[in-house]
């Protein structure tokens, strides 16, 4: 591939990534947004977190299948467990990592 | 006109504020080195020189969406099809900048333009979290991005240089992210009416992940059941 064309491929994608970051930051924080705005705003982040997270856990392969008996679902039960707990993200981290490299070493 | 009402502090007390910033940003590094690797190694395999994939990471920041760049690259894809579905992978970053800015009000436009670079998944949720916790403040929130920002930098490099030595799945590394995002997760239910939101969500996006190709159900989903949770609070506890 020539090099000129893989910048200008690199630079494109970075304009079309910064863009969706940027205007809602520029256009909505120096203005008071509705109250429904603000009561929406304030549960997307719980929705997404838990859109990026489910599917993740439940569903397996290309196209996607729903699969209940995935390694990262089972170790996701007692890392959600440490996590209610110790409300700490490192410790979660950590233990969610020991706890699955332990099941793939012991258990699977 | 200048606005010169003096912003509460929020970046002071509880330390200093780079130790503070470091605090919050080391799972998202340690969640970035795995996946930074692996996308150093498709690359490499790409034929692109960890050079390449630097300045890749540099300019898009967006894990996602450079694992399909960069397979869309191997296979000999055009520039305007790689660049489209980039822009389709991304535009979930839209309601994750609208919820971050109700904590910066007051920024500078300058100051938030450099802060939108560094919006992911991961710094958006860490920010966030933080910001309703207090003790956070524009510029900590600016660190977390820039530190994580160079922890991916630095993991996408070191795949394209040696990732073939590092074996697959090593120390459960796989697993950071999920771990961060369910301690993210269980961090912002804070009420009944954020556990029925994340329960809608979860059901739906996993629905719609089974119907529709690509990552679209993330944003049709969370869209959905936030307005749907501000739907069920409103009729029927003001105050939960």
């Amino acid at each position: 591939m020539l090099k000129s064309e893989y910048l200008l491929i690199v630079v494109g994608m970075g304009v079309v990534t910064y863009l969706p970051r940027w205007l809602p930051l520029l256009f909505l924080s120096n203005r008071k947004p509705p109250r429904w705005v603000i009561e929406w705003l304030e549960l997307i982040p719980v929705a997404i977190l838990s859109a990026l997270l489910m599917p993740v856990l439940f569903t397996s392969g290309e196209p996607r299948f729903l699969y209940l008996l995935k390694p990262e679902l089972l170790v996701a039960i007692p890392t959600f467990l440490v996590a209610c707990k110790t409300q700490s993200m490192g410790g979660t981290v950590l233990a969610g990592m020991i706890m699955f490299w332990a099941y793939g070493a012991f258990i699977s | 006109m200048i606005n010169k009402i003096k912003m509460p502090d929020q970046d002071k007390g509880m330390g200093s504020g780079l130790k503070q910033a470091l605090l919050a940003a080391w799972p998202v590094c340690i969640a970035y080195l795995p996946i930074g690797i692996a996308l150093g190694v498709l690359a490499q395999k790409a034929g692109l020189t960890p050079f390449e994939i630097g300045v890749m990471s540099v300019f898009v920041f967006a894990g996602s969406a450079q694992f399909i760049a960069v397979s869309m690259i191997s296979g000999h894809a055009g520039l305007v099809p790689i660049i489209l579905t980039t822009f389709m992978v991304n535009l979930r970053h839209v309601l994750m900048s609208s919820s971050l800015a109700l904590y910066l009000g007051r920024i500078s436009s300058a100051k938030l333009s450099l802060f939108a670079y560094g919006i992911t998944d991961e710094t958006f949720a860490v920010n966030l979290s933080k910001f309703h916790k207090g003790h956070w403040g524009f510029y900590r929130s600016l660190a977390v991005n820039q530190i994580a920002n160079m922890a991916w930098v630095i993991s996408t490099v070191i795949g394209g240089y040696s990732g073939q030595f590092i074996p697959a799945g090593a120390f459960g590394m796989d697993y950071a992210m999920i771990a961060m995002f369910i301690s993210l997760l269980v961090i912002q239910i804070r009420g009944r009416i954020y556990l029925v939101t994340a329960i809608i969500s979860g059901g739906l996006a996993v629905m719609l992940s089974l119907m529709m190709p690509g990552n679209s159900y993330i944003m049709v989903a969370s869209i959905i059941s936030a307005a749907l949770g501000a739907l069920i609070k409103n009729r029927s506890c003001r105050t939960c």
